[in-house]
């Protein structure tokens, strides 16, 4: 029995719109990269379910670190007086009205501690915070 | 009278055969810097700065303690903090204008603010309104 052979025909992928697609691909990182970036303290989040992500861009958040030695950093900014706080964020408020502003604090602080960062931010003006935690903490 | 000589056409091109490279290489530089963060949070907007004090009838208010120990009071009635999601979703149910007061002690691990605030996220509360904590 005989098989009828297949005919030769050539494979190849077509490169010709490759740069195209790297291109568009170069564009969509250029646009979702954020260069500036800060290291702030280490923190160990608390744990909750009910997260989500912070609406709108990542250039209008702030973010304040609070660590279990009541360190407290403002993006790049060592607080060296709790009551600095007020005129950072109010600073920082003026050149960006959009700004919101992420907590992280370590979970074994307690809240006499984060309410004086509260009672600062809501002195600045600055109004919409965000608890940021980890996934988890189900029971 | 002539003024130089005609100059020959050439053709003028810009070698275009190592932009893909060029556009590589910019793409990996953008993908190593990219951090596509995945943290995440809770929101809250705090009450604006001052002592306005905003009357709230109180059949629309549900005061909420939470102590130094993690117990928490709910108008007056100790409830358990895996609780806190089912009852408030049917207080809400029952008052859609219902507002929660949330009171934590100094000593209040933030832990446990958190956990509580995470319920009454759960419950899909939109109200809360932060009391300072009991000095």
């Amino acid at each position: 029995m005989k098989f009828q052979k297949k005919s030769k025909t050539k494979t190849a992928i077509p490169t010709a719109s490759m740069p195209d697609i790297i291109f568009m691909l170069l564009i969509f990182f250029m646009v979702a990269t954020v260069i500036r970036q800060y290291s702030g303290l280490k923190v160990q989040l608390p744990e909750a379910t009910k997260i989500q992500k912070v609406p709108g861009s990542k250039r209008h958040i702030v973010t304040i670190w609070a660590d279990r030695n009541h360190q407290v950093v403002v993006d790049d900014i060592k607080i060296s007086r709790l009551s600095n706080l007020r005129s950072i964020m109010y600073q920082k408020l003026v050149n960006d009205p959009q700004l919101q502003v992420a907590l992280k604090i370590d979970k074994n602080n307690k809240m006499g501690f984060v309410n004086e960062i509260h009672q600062e931010l809501r002195k600045a003006n600055t109004l919409k915070v965000h608890y940021f935690a980890v996934p988890g903490g189900e029971f | 009278m002539v003024l130089g000589k005609k100059r020959k056409k050439e053709e003028v091109e810009i070698p275009s055969s190592s932009l893909a490279d060029i556009v590589f290489l910019l793409l990996i530089f953008f993908l190593v810097t990219t951090s596509i963060d995945t943290e995440k949070g809770l929101d809250l907007v705090l009450p604006p700065p001052g002592h306005t004090e905003i009357k709230i009838p109180k059949k629309n208010l549900a005061n909420m303690l939470v102590n130094a120990q993690g117990q928490v009071l709910l108008d007056g009635k100790e409830i358990n903090v895996r609780d806190i999601a089912r009852i408030i979703k049917e207080r809400i149910a029952e008052n859609d204008k219902l507002v929660i007061s949330l009171k934590t002690d100094e000593e209040t691990d933030y832990q446990t603010y958190v956990k509580v605030l995470d319920q009454l996220k759960k419950a899909g509360a939109k109200k809360i309104s932060l009391a300072e904590p009991e000095k």
